[in-house]
C-alpha cells in the first residue's frame, strides 16, 4: 500500500501569493494513497529539508511529492533529502507549482485548481516509481584540451601539473593562438611574446602533455569519463622525428610570395614554413595549395636542401583514435570581416588596417621588427585614427555585442604609437570607454592624459582618400559638430566574432552554441565553465569575447573541474536508462534503428548445450543517455525507460 | 451572454527544450490561460501515440506534444523520430475525423518562453472555438472503455 508525502511550500509569497496552498494540501489529504500533506513557507530551507526527512521517518513514506518549483531548480536538493533519510531518491517527485503555475496565471482559483491536478497527477505517478540505484561508470583519465591558445595551454598545463594526462590538440602548425601575434598586452604593457613563448615550451615539453599540432577533431562519441575522439593529423609532409628545424628548406624555397596568415597579410611567407620564429614546436609543415611540386610535380628544392631526409611528399592525413575521460574546449575566436564596412574602406586603402594588423606593426617580431609603419609606404605615420565598435554593438550590420577587449587594446595602441612616435597625434573615435577590470581605467586614464590620445565621442560616418591622406569624417557628439581628421594611418577596432566552423564543431562535440556560435554554458551564473553535456567543459574566447585575463581564470576553472573528475575512480549516472524484457523482445531490432547512441546491442540466448535459442536487445548502460525513443519504437513492449515507464506516464495522464 | 468553455489540454514535452521554455516563461512572468497541464518526459522521442489517446480518452480537449528544434535536440535525433511518428500519427488521427486543431505538435526551445506562452494561447483560443471533444466522450461512454485509473 503506498504511503506518499505531499509537501506543499510557499515558496515565500511566490506560490501562497497565487495558489491556496491550504486548500492544495486538503485536496491531497484526501487523495487515495496519500498518509500525510504539510504545507510550509521555504521547503528548500534547513528546517524544511528536516521536516521532510522527519516525516519520512516517522510515517514511513513510500513516495515523496514536493509541489514547489521547477524540478530543474531543486529536484537534486529534494532527492537529496531523501536518500538522506533512507528513501531510495528515485521515490521523490517534484510537482511544478511555480514556473509553469503561480508566476503565469493571473486568477488564484484557476491556478489553485491547476496546482491540484499538477500535483495529483505526480501523486499518481510516484505510485508507479521504482527504486533506482546509481551507475557506477568507470573514467578514463586522460583530458582532451582542444585549442593551443592560452586558454588551451593554462588548461593543459594546470591538469598536467596536478598529475592528469593530457592530450593537446591545436589545429595549426604551431602552438600560441592569437596571443602569440600580439605585441605587448594591457594594461601591464608586458611583451606578449615574452609571457607567453615559455608556456608555450612548457605545455609542449611536458611529460604528461601529449601534444599534437597541426591537428583536427574529426569525431567525439561517448559520454563523461568515457569518450571515444579521432583526431585527424593533417599531412604535414615533413617527418617529425627526422627534422631537426634547422630552417634550410625555409630560406630556400623559391616558392616566397604567400600572404602570411600570422603577420595578418602583412609580410609574405614562403609554402614550407612555421607560423613564426618562436613557434613550438619549431618544425615546419608544407602548404600544398601553394607549393609547387604540389601544384605541378617540379621543384623539390626542399628536399634537396634537407640535410635528414625529413621532407616526404607521399604523406597522408592519419587519423589516431583516442580514449578520453574530460574534454575542455579551448577554440579561440577570429576577427571579423572589416569589408563588410564600406565606409571604412579597409581592403581598399592599404593604410586601413584592423587592430590585429597593428598588433603585427607593434611587434618586435612582426614584419617591421616593431616600428610603426604605413603598409602603404613604410613610412611612419604621422595622425593616427582608431575607430572603436567597427563591427561591435551594430545590430543592423555588425554584432550586437561588445566584444569586450577593444577599448583596452585601443588605448594600448595609442600608448604604443605615442612611445614610439613622440611626435605623432592620435584621435580615437569611440562610443563609451568600457574599462571595466583591475587597473584597467587607470590605463586609459594614461593613454589620455600621459600619452596624448585625443578621443572623441562618436562615430565615423565616411573615409576617403584625399591628397596622400585618409580623410576621416565623423561627429563629436559631445560638442554636437561634425569632425574631419586627416590621417596618415587609421585602425579599426574589429569585433570578436566566433571561429567559423563554431557552429558546426558545437555539433561534432554534441554542445550548444548561441545564435553567433558562441558555446553556451550550462548555467550563465552559476555553471559557467561547464556545458550542457557532462564532461566537456569551455575556456576562452569560444564561450565569449575575453580578454587574456579572463580567458586564463576560466581556463584554470576548467582545468579543476577536470580534476575534480578525475578526483574518482567511478563516476555515478542517473540511472534513467532503458531496460528491456528479454522474455518478450521478439528481436524486430527497431529500438537499434531509433537509438542515437549504438546503446543497443543484439545479445545471443542459447541453451545449456550452447546452441543459439533466439536473439534478443540489450542495453548498454554505459551508452544509453535515458532519451526513450526505442520504448516508443518497441513493437512487443519489451523495453521501457526506468524513471518514465509506460506506467508511470500513464498514471500520470490519469490523474491530471 | 454564454459562459466561456474552458478546455482541458494535456502537454507532452520534453525536459530539455520545451519543458525549460515553459520555466522561462514562469521565471519571465509571462501569463497565458491555466488550461494546459504539463506532462515532463525525457525527449519526445519517449512520447508515444497511446499517451496522446490516453490523454483524449481521459477528457482532454486537446493534445500539445513539444520538443526541442529540428537539430537542437539533447538526444541528437529523437525528436526527427518524434516528427516522422507525428506525421504518420496525424494522418490517422486525419483518417479518424479528429479535427487538426486538437492534436498540436511543435518545437520549442529553452529560450523560448515568449513564444511558448503564445502558443499556449493560441491553441486554448483555437480549442476553445471547436468547443469540447464531444464526439470522442460520447464513444467513449457508448462503448464503455472509460479508462480505469
Amino acid at each position: 500500500m503506498a504511503k506518499i508525502g505531499v509537501f506543499v511550500c510557499h515558496c515565500g509569497e511566490n506560490i501562497a501569493a497565487k495558489v491556496d496552498c491550504t486548500k492544495l494540501k486538503a485536496a491531497m489529504e484526501s487523495h487515495p494513497g496519500v498518509s500525510i500533506a504539510t504545507e510550509y513557507k521555504y521547503f528548500c530551507s534547513d528546517p524544511g529539508q528536516e521536516s521532510i526527512k522527519k516525516a519520512i521517518v516517522e510515517q514511513g513514506l513510500t513516495g515523496v511529492i514536493v509541489a514547489a518549483c521547477s524540478p530543474r531548480m531543486h529536484e537534486a536538493t529534494f532527492r537529496k533529502a531523501c536518500a538522506a533519510a533512507g528513501l531510495n531518491p528515485y521515490l521523490c517527485e517534484i510537482a511544478n507549482i511555480r514556473e509553469q503555475c503561480s508566476w503565469v496565471h493571473s486568477d488564484g482559483d484557476e491556478a489553485t485548481e491547476k496546482a491540484i491536478e499538477i500535483t495529483r497527477s505526480l501523486v499518481e505517478k510516484v505510485k508507479r516509481n521504482n527504486e533506482l540505484q546509481p551507475i557506477l561508470v568507470p573514467v578514463t583519465k586522460r583530458a582532451l584540451v582542444i585549442g593551443g591558445g592560452i586558454a588551451g595551454i593554462q588548461a593543459a598545463l594546470d591538469i598536467a601539473n596536478a598529475g592528469g594526462e593530457v592530450v593537446l590538440v591545436e589545429r595549426e602548425a604551431s602552438l600560441g593562438g592569437h596571443m602569440a601575434q600580439l605585441s605587448e598586452t594591457f594594461p601591464t604593457l608586458d611583451c606578449s611574446q615574452c609571457i607567453m613563448t615559455p608556456r608555450m615550451v612548457e605545455a609542449a615539453q611536458h611529460p604528461n602533455i601529449r601534444l599534437l599540432t597541426y591537428a583536427e577533431i574529426e569525431k567525439v562519441e561517448g559520454f563523461i569519463g568515457n569518450f571515444h575522439v579521432r583526431v585527424k593529423m593533417k599531412a604535414r609532409y615533413v617527418d617529425m622525428q627526422a627534422c631537426t628545424g634547422c630552417g634550410d628548406c625555409i630560406q630556400k624555397c623559391p616558392q616566397k610570395k604567400i600572404s602570411g596568415e600570422f603577420d595578418c597579410g602583412l609580410a609574405n611567407r614562403p609554402a614550407i614554413y612555421t607560423p613564426f620564429a618562436q613557434a613550438v614546436p619549431n618544425k615546419p609543415v608544407i602548404d600544398s595549395r601553394h607549393c609547387t611540386y604540389f601544384k605541378n610535380g617540379k621543384c623539390k628544392v626542399c628536399v634537396k636542401v634537407c640535410q635528414t631526409n625529413a621532407i616526404n611528399f607521399d604523406m597522408q592525413d592519419e587519423y589516431l583514435d583516442l580514449e578520453i575521460g574530460a574534454i575542455v574546449v579551448a577554440t579561440g575566436f577570429q576577427i571579423q570581416d572589416t569589408s563588410l564596412y564600406g565606409e571604412y574602406g579597409y581592403g581598399r586603402y592599404p593604410d586601413v588596417v584592423t587592430g590585429l594588423q597593428f598588433e603585427r606593426l607593434a611587434s618586435a617580431s612582426g614584419p617591421t621588427g616593431g616600428r610603426i609603419a604605413r603598409p602603404s609606404d613604410g613610412k611612419e605615420p604621422e595622425t593616427v585614427v582608431f575607430i572603436q565598435c567597427a563591427g561591435s554593438r551594430d545590430p543592423s550590420k555588425g554584432v550586437s555585442y561588445c566584444s569586450k577587449i577593444c577599448c583596452m587594446y585601443t588605448a594600448k595602441h595609442a600608448m604604443l604609437y605615442a612611445h614610439k612616435n613622440h611626435h605623432g597625434t592620435s584621435r580615437v573615435f569611440y562610443m563609451d570607454i568600457r574599462a571595466a577590470g583591475k587597473g584597467y581605467d587607470e590605463f586609459t586614464r594614461r593613454a589620455i592624459e600621459e600619452d596624448g590620445a585625443g578621443y572623441i565621442r562618436g562615430r565615423v560616418s565616411k573615409l576617403w582618400q584625399e591628397n596622400g591622406k585618409l580623410m576621416v569624417r565623423g561627429v563629436d557628439t559631445l560638442l554636437g559638430k561634425p569632425v574631419e581628421v586627416p590621417a596618415d594611418m587609421v585602425v579599426l577596432a574589429t569585433a570578436m566574432v566566433p571561429q567559423p566552423d563554431a557552429k558546426e564543431f558545437a555539433k561534432t562535440l554534441g554542445i550548444g552554441c548561441d545564435e553567433y556560435g558562441f558555446f553556451n554554458e550550462a548555467h550563465m551564473k552559476l555553471r559557467p565553465v561547464e556545458t550542457a553535456t557532462a564532461g566537456i567543459f569551455l575556456a576562452g574566447a569560444c564561450q565569449s569575447p575575453k580578454d587574456i585575463p579572463d580567458s586564463v581564470a576560466q581556463a584554470s576553472a576548467a582545468a579543476s573541474k577536470v580534476l575534480a573528475l578525475f578526483s574518482r575512480e567511478k563516476l555515478e549516472r542517473e540511472p534513467i536508462i532503458a531496460m528491456n524484457n528479454e522474455a518478450t523482445c521478439s528481436g524486430c531490432w527497431g529500438c537499434v534503428l531509433a537509438c542515437p547512441y549504438n546503446a543497443i546491442e543484439k545479445k545471443d540466448i542459447t541453451d545449456r548445450a550452447g546452441n543459439l535459442i533466439r536473439r534478443v536487445a540489450s542495453v548498454n548502460p554505459g551508452l544509453c543517455q535515458g532519451c526513450g525513443t526505442c520504448v516508443t519504437f518497441c513493437r512487443s513492449n519489451s523495453i521501457d525507460l526506468a524513471g518514465f515507464t509506460e506506467k508511470q506516464i500513464f498514471a500520470a495522464v490519469m490523474g491530471l | 451572454m454564454s459562459e466561456v468553455f474552458e478546455p482541458k489540454i494535456v502537454a507532452f514535452v520534453c525536459t530539455y527544450c520545451t519543458y525549460a521554455g515553459a520555466d522561462l516563461a514562469g521565471t519571465s512572468r509571462l501569463k497565458y490561460p491555466s488550461n494546459v497541464r504539463i506532462v515532463r518526459l525525457p525527449c519526445t522521442g519517449r512520447i508515444s501515440p497511446m499517451f496522446i489517446l490516453k490523454a483524449l480518452q481521459k477528457g482532454a480537449d486537446g493534445v500539445l506534444v513539444s520538443g526541442c528544434h529540428p537539430g537542437d535536440c539533447h538526444f541528437d535525433h529523437g525528436n526527427y523520430h518524434a516528427r516522422r511518428r507525428w506525421t504518420v500519427f496525424n494522418s490517422l488521427l486525419q483518417f479518424a475525423g479528429v479535427p487538426e486543431e486538437r492534436v498540436k505538435f511543435s518545437w520549442i526551445s529553452a529560450a523560448e518562453g515568449i513564444k511558448f506562452a503564445e502558443l499556449i494561447r493560441e491553441i486554448t483560443e483555437d480549442i476553445r472555438k471547436i468547443g469540447p471533444f464531444e464526439e470522442y466522450h460520447k464513444l467513449i461512454a457508448e462503448t464503455g472503455s472509460a479508462a480505469p485509473l
